[in-house]
């Protein structure tokens, strides 16, 4: 279907200018990605990865090019609509889990619901559905730092998911873990787009965990390479 | 909405040494602008409450105190016998006093401090209805009887019913303690004015005249005749307004303790603001973390307004609670223009602790504002980027 194309980059263009050099970390990328798809980016470390999923998460702008995501031109918003916008549609994974150490499990996956106008007895149950979601149902009093890697990054997904929104981001979100929390991780993933429909963009360097996504995408210098392109050396 | 007030009291609590050091320097602040304004607001009470609002105190011209004022006994029968006088009981209410001074040993100083001592008569007593004698009798006259002002009794040795004084020539017995409200007069030793005046030889030479129109008008009215008469060189001046007067000597102590305050207030306020800063560089990832979740910049800074506030707030409950134990206490200031001292209370009002409490907020919101703006321009992708 032509109009359930999720994200729609064309021409992007991404440049770094530090101090008289500068880096240029995307250049003439062209992306479409549709409904339901589990996308996996591969490439070398500084293709530009990350700030493709910065650029489509509306984190940070390009230099050029002009991003659509769900049919939503995110460079015509201001700020203050794109934090909405975001907290609305996007959740996002990162490799480093990034919880709020002071606040418990629950307390973290709540934090994106303050914003929205549900009740405090409706934040706390999406909450607690969420963390039941990633198996966590019986952790959420902990704190992070009583959790292991792969139960903060399973926090995280419920953080990520408790919005409902309809694109996660994920960015090398196994790249701190073991192998078998790197599993437990994967298989959550697979399960929340294959039985909750979400479209997933996933950033790893493992071809382990890229096998989990339905495509693979290659960057390398900045560049995308062609869909189907034989996997680099 | 914003983020949970809980979410700031657990990262105060979180980093326990930093907040405690930080709020507990507030609190010293908080503590010495206390401390100022309960010293000057018990001697204001103390000044301003005495004097009764028809009494006239006459003293000669340009003097600033009765310590240094003489009247002759001449001039006193002269104001006896103006118009516009009250009467009580057939005779008019006026007061010939005698004030002197005389250096006690107090309790925490051998080396002693100046008092006022008030010859009166009389009807220099039924003048003053507010006063109550705590313990003891009133003076005889022609005995050498003292009774002392209660700070005076409290503060300094021998000098509590059934001790003795030497003044002047000779021994004088405290036989009463006088509670005049927390008036200067708390801090005076009186006794009967021929007495006083047989002992230091000064039987022509009197101090002051107190004296009670009758009403308002009158009161004007004694006043203008005063100033007219350049034979007797005397002025009056509303009894209220010389004891408001006397306390322009707690100015420069007022004046020294603000600046004091507003110093420490400074020091204060940058501690607050190291505080804060650190607190934001540490939390960097985290408030880029907050931002990607939907929290817009406006929201990430008040959270750290209002973490400073809360820290601030602390300080100040830190700064009440030091100068707490104050609260009441007596103590005396020298005074520049009687040269004798004025026993007073610390006292902490509602007020002044609303100040100290307003005033660490102030610190709180001027240090923690820069930071916080920080933390709310910096882009989402450095602050992600940050350790
Ligand atoms: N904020 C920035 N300032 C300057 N240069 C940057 C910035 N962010 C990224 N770059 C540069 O842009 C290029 C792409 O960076 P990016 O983080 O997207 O790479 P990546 O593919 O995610 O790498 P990795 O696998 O190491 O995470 C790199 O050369 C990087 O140094
Ligand atoms: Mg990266």
């Amino acid at each position: 279907m032509v109009n359930d194309l999720v994200v729609e980059a064309t021409d992007l263009h991404k440049e770094f200018r530090r101090d008289a050099f500068q880096v240029i970390a995307l250049q003439d990328v062209h992306l479409t990605i549709e409904r339901g798809e589990f996308v996996a980016f591969m490439g070398p470390s500084g293709s530009g990865k990350s700030t493709l999923l910065y650029l489509i998460a509306a984190i940070d702008r390009p230099t050029r090019g002009q991003v659509k995501v769900l049919g939503q031109d995110i460079l015509g918003l201001k700020e203050r609509a794109i934090a909405d916008w975001r907290n609305e549609n996007i959740g996002f994974i990162f490799q480093t889990f990034n919880l709020i150490p002071v606040l418990t499990a629950r307390e973290n996956v709540e934090l994106p619901l303050l914003l929205t106008h549900l009740s405090r007895q409706e934040r706390s149950e999406h909450a607690a559905t969420a963390l039941g979601l990633v198996g966590l149902s019986d952790r959420m009093d902990h704190y992070p730092r009583q959790l292991s890697g792969g139960q903060e990054q399973r926090v995280a997904i419920a953080r990520a998911i408790v919005s409902d929104p309809s694109i996660i981001l994920a960015d090398e979100p196994t790249g701190d873990l073991d192998a078998q929390s790197a599993q437990e991780i994967l298989t959550i993933l697979s399960r929340l787009n294959r039985d909750h429909g979400k479209t997933i963009l996933m950033v790893t360097h493992d071809p382990h965990a890229a096998r989990h996504a339905s495509k693979i995408r290659y960057l390398e210098k900045g560049e995308l390479l062609p869909e189907g392109a034989p996997q680099p050396e | 909405m914003p983020l949970p007030l809980s979410y700031n009291l657990k990262n105060l609590t979180v980093r326990k040494t930093t907040t405690v050091m930080t709020a507990l320097g507030i609190g010293l602040t908080v503590a010495v602008l206390l401390g100022i304004l309960a010293l000057v607001g018990g001697l204001e009470k103390a000044l301003q409450a005495t004097g009764h609002p028809l009494h006239l105190l006459v003293m000669r011209k340009n003097s600033l105190s009765e310590l240094v004022s003489q009247i002759n006994r001449e001039a006193v029968s002269n104001i006896r016998n103006k118009p516009g006088i009250q009467q009580l009981e057939g005779e008019p209410m006026v007061s010939p006093e005698i004030v002197t001074v005389i250096n006690l040993p107090r309790h925490n100083s051998p080396e002693g401090a100046n008092v006022n001592i008030r010859g009166l008569p009389p009807m220099g007593i039924r003048m003053r209805p507010n006063l109550k004698l705590i313990e003891g009798r009133w003076f005889q006259p022609g005995q050498r009887e003292v009774v002392v002002g209660k700070s005076i009794a409290r503060r300094y040795v021998n000098a509590g019913v059934g001790d003795r004084l030497r003044i002047g020539r000779g021994d004088w017995n405290v036989v009463g303690v006088l509670d005049a409200g927390s008036t200067a007069f708390d801090s005076e030793i009186w006794v009967g004015l021929n007495q006083l005046a047989t002992d230091s030889n000064r039987m022509e030479v009197l101090s002051s005249v107190l004296v009670r129109a009758s009403d308002p008008v009158s009161l004007q009215a004694l006043r203008n005749s005063l100033a007219d008469d350049q034979r007797l060189y005397l002025e009056g001046k509303r009894e209220v307004d010389y004891y408001q007067e006397q306390t322009a000597s707690a100015e420069p102590v007022k004046f020294l303790g603000i600046f004091v305050a507003v110093i420490m207030a400074v020091g204060s306020c940058f501690a607050a603001m190291n505080t804060m800063y650190a607190a934001v560089a540490r939390r960097s990832r985290e408030i880029g973390t907050l931002r990607v979740l939907g929290f817009s910049g406006g929201s990430i800074l008040l959270a750290f307004v209002i973490e400073s506030l809360l820290l601030s707030l602390l300080g100040g409950l830190i700064g009440v609670l030091l100068v707490l134990p104050l609260h009441g206490l007596e103590s005396g200031i020298g005074n520049n223009l009687t040269f004798s001292e004025t026993g007073f209370d610390f006292r902490l009002s509602p007020a002044i602790v609303a100040v100290g409490v307003g005033f660490a907020s102030i610190m709180g919101l001027l240090g923690g504002l820069l930071p916080a703006r920080g933390a709310a321009r910096e882009s989402i992708l450095s602050a992600l980027r940050e350790l």
